[in-house]
């Protein structure tokens, strides 16, 4: 069970309670994954953009707690209109907590794996365009890394589930 | 916090589900403590005055009460502590230190609550070795492998009476039976903090040595427990200090936590028919009105008679059980969760890993116990919310937590 007392903020209440850009795109240019249901913790962004590389719509899924919903939403709104490039340089995960008014320590990894998602998304882009600008490094950031080390964490996990699987079997 | 608290302002029904974790105290109880504050027995009980005196009558009658009510023979087996985490802490600590000439081993179930766990892992560091007996989907533990892994090394058997998790009720009385058939001289204790009042609990009747009850889990106080120590089993005190009427746990003794954990066993057990009953009766209330109201849920732990008569615990698939919870709160229903979301280790509640719960499943369980002081229209109420809180949070979840 969890213990720890969670003094959530207004705003991570608010937009917890009406998430901003919710939901599926079916138009969307690009879509990113991060983390995994077995972490309890996963974040889905769905792009739109247009051809000056501005991020014309946002939206998202999220399967996690209350400050995972509110940063996942945060974000969608922070990044409608940017470029890509400067939604790579400028959202990170540090104005995110300050966006929503400060986390619990125990949950910025939530403001973490949404920039990551994001970051995720801009990379996969230009991946699926076949030419990387020069912004984005070959090396993958904080916060791309961060989602790795979560799906890495689920990975474990599960081969330890599969025990537990055989078990009920 | 402040702000999240003003956003339960204007509720119209309130419905305290989280009976595990912490009660209400109901007015009887609270009616009886408190004259013990500052009108009588507010006494040092092991002075030479009349207040002091008043407290040390006021301790032995209630203690007297409490072994009748856990079949004690006499009221000496039973040591007062601070509640069940120091009475578990006790029973381990204290057996292994006084048996530690005799051998190393300790047994306890894979899902014991965390006050058993944690210690039995600590003591690993002074020498002792900790093995776990796993349990079967319900929860039940494997008689078979208890059987296997017990010796004549083995000092210290724990398994619970009721689980707290899941309200699974275990063999206790074949357990005990089985580890003093291998090793009479080992001892066997059970923590029965979720049976007491639940269940008939009796430490005459089988052969455990050691059995922990705990005050707020039968809507006493909380801040008061007591370890049953059958007489002759040796246990060594694991604190120092001015000793009392408690000759294992030193310090001055709490009366009136005392007299209300007294007290709260009392109503618990005037009417146990009838409050069992009105416990089991809301709990299937609410669990059917779950099942029929929703899809994708399971019910963790046994069915029927293998299960406690207050416990509820049930994931509901797709949803994330922190963001339910607080779903759930500001529609004035409390309950709690075996999500891992509050803490870093990303791990959930090992209870429900062991009876092999994906860990999606134990992100969206739901922890909630009935109290016979809970009314059909607050089964009513949380049917008419929780359905609609689930399908909310899993409407932001889409597609995204399918697994």
């Amino acid at each position: 069970m969890s213990r720890v007392p969670l003094p959530y903020t207004q705003k991570v209440l608010d937009l917890f309670r009406n998430p901003k850009n919710l939901g599926k795109m079916e138009d969307a240019t690009v879509v990113a994954v991060a983390g995994n249901p077995a972490c309890g913790d996963m974040i889905t962004f769905y792009l739109k953009i247009n051809e000056q590389q501005i991020i014309e719509k946002a939206t998202f899924e999220s399967y996690g707690c209350a400050a995972n919903i509110a940063t996942a939403s945060i974000v969608t709104e922070m990044i409608k209109g940017l470029s890509l490039e400067t939604a790579w340089k400028d959202v990170t995960w540090k104005k995110v907590t300050e966006e929503v008014g400060g986390l619990p320590s125990v949950k910025f990894h939530c403001g973490i794996l949404a920039v990551g998602a994001v970051k995720r998304a801009i990379r996969k882009y230009f991946e699926e365009k076949g030419t990387m600008p020069d912004w984005v490094p070959k090396e993958h950031t904080f916060e791309e890394k961060q989602a790795i080390e979560e799906e890495e964490l689920a990975k474990t996990l599960s081969k330890r589930l599969k025990v537990a699987e055989e078990k009920q079997s | 916090m402040k702000q999240l608290l003003k956003a339960h302002e204007g509720l119209t029904h309130e419905v305290y589900l989280d009976n595990e974790n912490s009660t209400m105290v109901p007015k009887e109880v609270v009616d009886a403590m408190l004259p013990y504050y500052n009108k009588k027995g507010y006494g040092n009980p092991t002075l030479t005055h009349k207040p002091g005196w008043e407290a040390f009558e006021t301790i032995m009658e209630s203690q007297q009460q409490l072994s009748k009510f856990v079949g004690a023979k006499i009221l000496e087996e039973l040591t007062l502590t601070p509640g069940e985490t120091e009475a578990n802490n006790l029973a381990l600590m204290g057996a292994a230190f006084a048996l530690k000439s005799k051998g190393r081993k300790i047994l306890i179930s894979e899902i014991e609550p965390i006050n058993v766990l944690h210690v039995a892992e600590m003591l690993q560091k002074f020498g002792f070795t900790t093995s776990k007996i796993p349990v079967n989907t319900e929860g039940v533990v494997d008689l078979e492998k208890l059987k296997e892994a017990m010796s004549k090394e083995t000092i210290i058997v724990s398994i619970s009476t009721v689980n707290n998790e899941l309200g699974t009720i275990e063999p206790v009385k074949e357990a005990a039976s089985i580890v003093k058939d291998i090793n009479p001289e080992s001892v066997f204790h059970t923590d029965a903090s979720d049976a007491y009042g639940r269940i008939p609990v009796n430490v005459q009747d089988s052969k455990v040595d050691m059995a922990t009850v705990s005050s707020y889990k039968i809507l006493g106080p909380r801040g008061i427990g007591a370890l049953y120590i059958k007489e002759g089993v040796n246990v060594e005190k694991i604190l120092e200090g001015q000793i009392g009427t408690q000759k294992l746990w030193p310090g001055v003794e709490n009366t009136p936590l005392i007299v209300g954990f007294t007290k709260a066993s009392e109503l618990a057990f005037q009417n146990f028919d009838g409050n069992v009953n009105r416990m089991r009766t809301l709990r299937d209330k609410l669990v059917n009105g779950i099942f029929n109201e929703l899809t994708d849920v399971k019910l963790n732990g046994a069915t029927g008679e293998k299960r406690s008569p207050d416990n509820a615990n049930i994931s509901f698939l797709r949803c994330e059980g922190e963001a339910l919870t607080i779903e759930l709160s500001l529609s004035g229903i409390y309950v709690s969760s075996g999500s891992a979301c509050s803490r870093r280790l990303l791990q959930p509640s090992h209870v429900l890993v062991a009876i092999g719960r994906k860990f999606s499943e134990a992100h969206g369980s739901i922890l909630m116990k009935t109290t016979r002081y809970m009314t059909e229209e607050d089964i009513a109420y949380v049917l008419e919310v929780l359905p609609k809180a689930v399908g909310r949070i899993r409407g932001i979840v889409g597609q995204t937590g399918v697994d």
